[in-house]
This record gives structure tokens, C-alpha cells and sequence, in this order.
């Protein structure tokens, strides 16, 4: 009845089998309970395009789609996402939904040493697919997470005002 | 840097939770949207041997009108907070709090239960709990027991929470029709934590104030009533000079914590001038 086995408090480091859907596919993975989503996605997903800044959920380089929204996997424990479907960035640069934004950060020079990206675009692209023409001023509030060290957000802020304008001149989301 | 080593536990139900941590002693902790725990796990703040994941406990979820009150489940993100119909019409000074509690990301994990339940003395939500004298319920091994906000937060980080209880819902009474409110916060850039913060909640007839709840957040160990400042304004409508008064009250309402970045006297300033607009803003129906 209860579901709580006592045995657990034994064995704090044991591991378990935890399983998501990563970028499309079927995953599991053998984790320590004190192993972040972070750690899981760069070690043993090798997926390190999900970058480690701070780890403490202030500079929003880790940000990966979980079940749909953005969140920091440096603020949840592997664990905690068993039988979640998560999308890194390289999953959503294969799927194209955000070729448009990337683009434009190419074109925009929105970048320079592009550790800030990947948390940047996965950023840009949660407020692009809730808010159809955001302000300069939403598109800087959604960006308040993110830590950018080179280049001073402007044109980062720039492209995806442009992108937003593309997309909803061409009628809306991608 | 990484947590200690500890022991996982996803929880089903409520029975589970309690059972889980009454087996495990002091030694666990609860985690919701993890938020705030999960950082302080790394910094090796906390180093329980189980944690007790509460996120899958279906009878924590939910926003329902429930009598006089909104009944706000513990497990509702701050997302919810913002995009809820319930609460923009029930509650609208939590609706106007959420868009400056942390980042977008955060909001989508960060619950309410947590954030009242870890009461940071720089959290909007524990403070806006006060303004609305709203009634927190929680449960344990003794049973279920609602606790007023006013009897809530006791000192920094401390609450009426005892070891092994679980907030289930915060119960807020509904708004009316002849109540006003006003929310607003000085920050060094949106999404920090508040320099200083305010919410408030009045009860009006035309011009004139018949109860009026004022809380501030980031200006001591707890969420703040300014009780003295309240009883300037109840019984007149806001004209200026009424302003002025309720400004000059807060000293004695106050009293700021000691910091090298922010002095005391300067939070003392910022609470004023925040009060002053709040006033005139709701003086005009806002
Ligand atoms: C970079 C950053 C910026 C932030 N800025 C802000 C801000 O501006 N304003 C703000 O208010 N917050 C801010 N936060 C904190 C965030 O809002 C958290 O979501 C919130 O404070 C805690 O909620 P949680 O659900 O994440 O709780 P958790 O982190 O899971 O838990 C926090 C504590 O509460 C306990 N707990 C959780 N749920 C319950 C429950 N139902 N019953 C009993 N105990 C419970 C846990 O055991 C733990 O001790 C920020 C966080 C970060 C990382
Ligand atoms: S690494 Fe997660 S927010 Fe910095
Ligand atoms: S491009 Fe270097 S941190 Fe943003």
C-alpha cells in the first residue's frame, strides 16, 4: 500500500533505469538519483549541446524542451524526467522547426563564442510559439534568464524580432 | 558542484508522501518544482537521504472555486499562475505577481505550494498570501489543519510547517466586486528578486477604503504586513495628504535588514516611494 520500500535509505548512490523519449527516440539510461538531467544528457546521451554554466538554474545555458516547455536540466534530477519526452537542441535543429531563428542568428551576428545559444534558441523558440509578435520588451523579458557575456543582446534580440515578423507575415508559426 | 549521494522516492498519493517521509525521519525532504531545492542540494545546503517527489500526486493539482474561497493546489507552476482563468478572475493580485516571479523557465516548473512552503522573505507569492489573508492547508501525520497566512510565516525560512507536513492548497478568499489591487516591485532587471516589493488589497466604497491589506516582500526575515501604515488609510478616500501619511507610517512598519549593497535607510526610501504609487494608482481604480 504504501509504495515506499524501506530499503532505499540503504543504497543512496544505487542506480536506476530511467527511460525518455530524446529527440524523438527511445532512451534509457542507468543514473544515480543525484545525477541532473544536465549530467545525463552530456555524459551518457552524449548531447552537449545542452551546455553547463552555472548549474544553479541563473544563466539558462542548460535549457532543453521538456514535454513541450522550455525548463533548466540543471534544475531537475534525471530521475525526476523518467517517462518525459525531452528536446535537446540537437533535436530541434533536426527537426527544422528552428531553422528559421538560427539562421538569423547566423545572419545577425548574434554570437560570438555561442556558449549562450543553444539556451538562447530554445528560449526564442518557446516565446515564439506562445506569443505570435512579442514587444522588443517581452522578447527581453523572456530572454531575462539567459546569460549572454559576448555580445550584449542586442542582436540577439534584433533576430528574433525579425524572425517573429517573418513568421507572422507568412501567417504564423513555422 | 554535485548534491550528496541520496535515495529517490516518486510518490503516488498524499499517503505515500507522508509515509515515505515519517519511515525516512528528518532525513528527507520533499521536492516539487525543485526550483529552489535543487540549487540548494548542489550548494550542499541541504544534504537529506531521500528525497520524496511530489509532482505526480494528482490531489495536489487543480484551481477550483470552493465555497467563499479559490482553492489553489500546491502542485499549480507559476505558468498556471498566469495563464489560469480561475485565478485572473478570483485572484488577480496573483495574476499580477506571477509574470515578475523568476524567468519564464523557471515558472514553468516552479510551483505555488513550494514557493509558499520554502518562504523566501524576497518571494512574491508568501507575501501576496498575506495581503490576501489567504489560508494555508496542510497535512501530516496528525492530520489536516488550515493555518491563516497572518499565523504562517514565523522567521527567515521558517514557517508554521512542522517536519513531515505537506502544504495540499492555499485557500484564497474570492475577490469581490468592491475590492481594488495593486502589485508592484523595484528590481535591478526584471525577473531578479526584488530591492523591495508590494502587494496590496482594499475594500472601497466609492472613494472610501474600508479595509485595505498591505504586504511587502524583501524588507525582513518574513513577509511583511505593515499594520500601522493599513490603519492610516482605513475610513478615508486616498487623497495625497493621505498618502503622505501612509508614506510616513511605514518607518515605524519596517524595519530593513542590514546590507552592504542595499542600507537600510534606502530600503526604508524604496518602500515609500513603491507605496506612494501604489496608493495613487489605486486611488484611481487600478
Ligand atoms: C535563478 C532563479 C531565480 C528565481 N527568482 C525568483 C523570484 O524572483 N521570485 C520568487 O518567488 N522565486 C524565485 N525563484 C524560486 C522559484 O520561484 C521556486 O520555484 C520557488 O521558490 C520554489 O518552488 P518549487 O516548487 O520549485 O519548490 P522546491 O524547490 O521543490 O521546494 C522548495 C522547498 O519547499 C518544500 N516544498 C515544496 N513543495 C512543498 C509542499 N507542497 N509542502 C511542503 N513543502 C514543500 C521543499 O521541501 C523545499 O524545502 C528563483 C529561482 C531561481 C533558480
Ligand atoms: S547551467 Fe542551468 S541555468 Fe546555468
Ligand atoms: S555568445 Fe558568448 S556567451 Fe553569448
Amino acid at each position: 500500500m504504501s509504495g515506499f520500500d524501506e530499503s532505499l535509505l540503504d543504497d543512496a548512490d544505487e542506480t536506476e533505469r530511467v527511460r525518455f523519449v530524446v529527440n524523438g527516440r527511445k532512451v534509457a539510461c542507468e543514473v544515480a538519483p543525484r545525477e541532473t538531467l544536465l549530467d545525463c544528457l552530456r555524459n551518457a546521451l552524449e548531447l552537449t549541446g545542452t551546455h553547463a554554466g552555472c548549474e544553479m538554474g541563473a544563466c539558462g545555458a542548460c535549457l532543453v524542451q521538456l514535454d513541450g516547455q522550455a525548463v533548466h536540466a540543471c534544475l531537475m534530477f534525471a530521475v525526476q524526467a523518467d517517462g518525459a519526452t525531452i528536446d535537446t537542441i540537437e533535436g530541434l535543429t533536426e527537426s527544422g522547426v528552428i531553422a528559421d531563428l538560427q539562421a538569423e542568428f547566423h545572419r545577425r551576428n548574434a554570437l560570438q563564442c555561442g556558449f549562450c545559444t543553444p539556451g538562447m534558441l530554445v528560449n526564442a523558440h518557446e516565446l515564439l510559439s506562445q506569443v505570435t509578435r512579442p514587444s522588443r520588451r517581452d522578447i527581453r523579458d523572456a530572454l531575462s534568464g539567459n546569460y549572454c557575456r559576448c555580445t550584449g543582446y542586442e542582436a540577439i534580440v534584433d533576430a528574433i524580432d525579425a524572425v517573429a515578423k517573418a513568421r507572422s507575415e507568412r501567417g504564423g508559426v513555422t | 558542484m554535485k548534491a550528496r549521494a541520496f535515495s529517490y522516492f516518486r510518490a503516488a498519493t498524499i499517503d505515500q508522501a507522508l509515509d515515505a517521509h515519517a519511515r525516512a525521519g528528518d532525513d528527507a525532504r520533499f521536492i516539487a518544482g525543485g526550483q529552489s531545492l535543487v540549487p540548494a542540494l548542489s550548494l550542499r545546503l541541504q544534504a537529506p537521504r531521500l528525497l520524496i517527489d511530489i509532482t505526480h500526486i494528482a490531489e495536489l493539482r487543480g484551481v477550483r472555486r470552493e465555497g467563499e474561497f479559490l482553492r489553489i493546489g500546491a502542485l499549480t507552476r507559476h505558468c498556471e499562475m498566469l495563464s489560469e482563468p480561475l485565478i485572473a478572475e478570483f485572484a488577480p493580485l496573483l495574476h499580477a505577481a506571477a509574470p515578475f516571479v523568476a524567468h519564464p523557465a523557471i515558472r514553468n516548473r516552479g510551483t505555488f505550494g513550494g514557493s509558499v512552503a520554502h518562504a523566501d522573505p524576497a518571494s512574491e507569492f508568501p507575501a501576496m498570501t498575506l495581503a490576501l489573508d489567504a489560508e494555508i492547508e496542510m497535512i501530516g501525520p496528525s492530520g489536516s489543519r488550515r493555518v491563516k497566512a497572518d499565523d504562517f510565516f514565523v522567521d527567515l525560512f521558517e514557517t508554521a510547517l512542522q517536519p513531515g507536513e505537506l502544504i495540499t492548497a492555499v485557500f484564497v478568499p474570492l475577490f469581490k466586486a468592491d475590492q481594488r489591487f495593486a502589485f508592484d516591485e523595484l528590481a535591478r532587471r526584471r525577473g531578479d528578486y526584488a530591492l523591495v516589493g508590494c502587494g496590496m488589497l482594499a475594500t472601497c466604497t466609492g472613494e472610501r477604503i474600508h479595509d485595505i491589506r498591505i504586504s511587502f516582500f524583501s524588507v525582513g526575515n518574513t513577509p511583511t504586513r505593515v499594520k500601522g501604515t493599513e490603519a492610516t488609510l482605513i475610513g478615508s478616500s486616498l487623497g495625497a495628504e493621505r498618502i503622505a501619511a501612509a508614506q510616513a507610517a511605514l518607518e515605524a512598519d519596517l524595519t530593513p535588514p542590514d546590507s552592504d549593497e542595499v542600507p537600510p535607510a534606502m530600503r526604508l526610501h524604496l518602500a515609500r516611494v513603491l507605496l506612494g504609487r501604489m496608493l495613487g494608482r489605486l486611488g484611481v481604480g487600478g
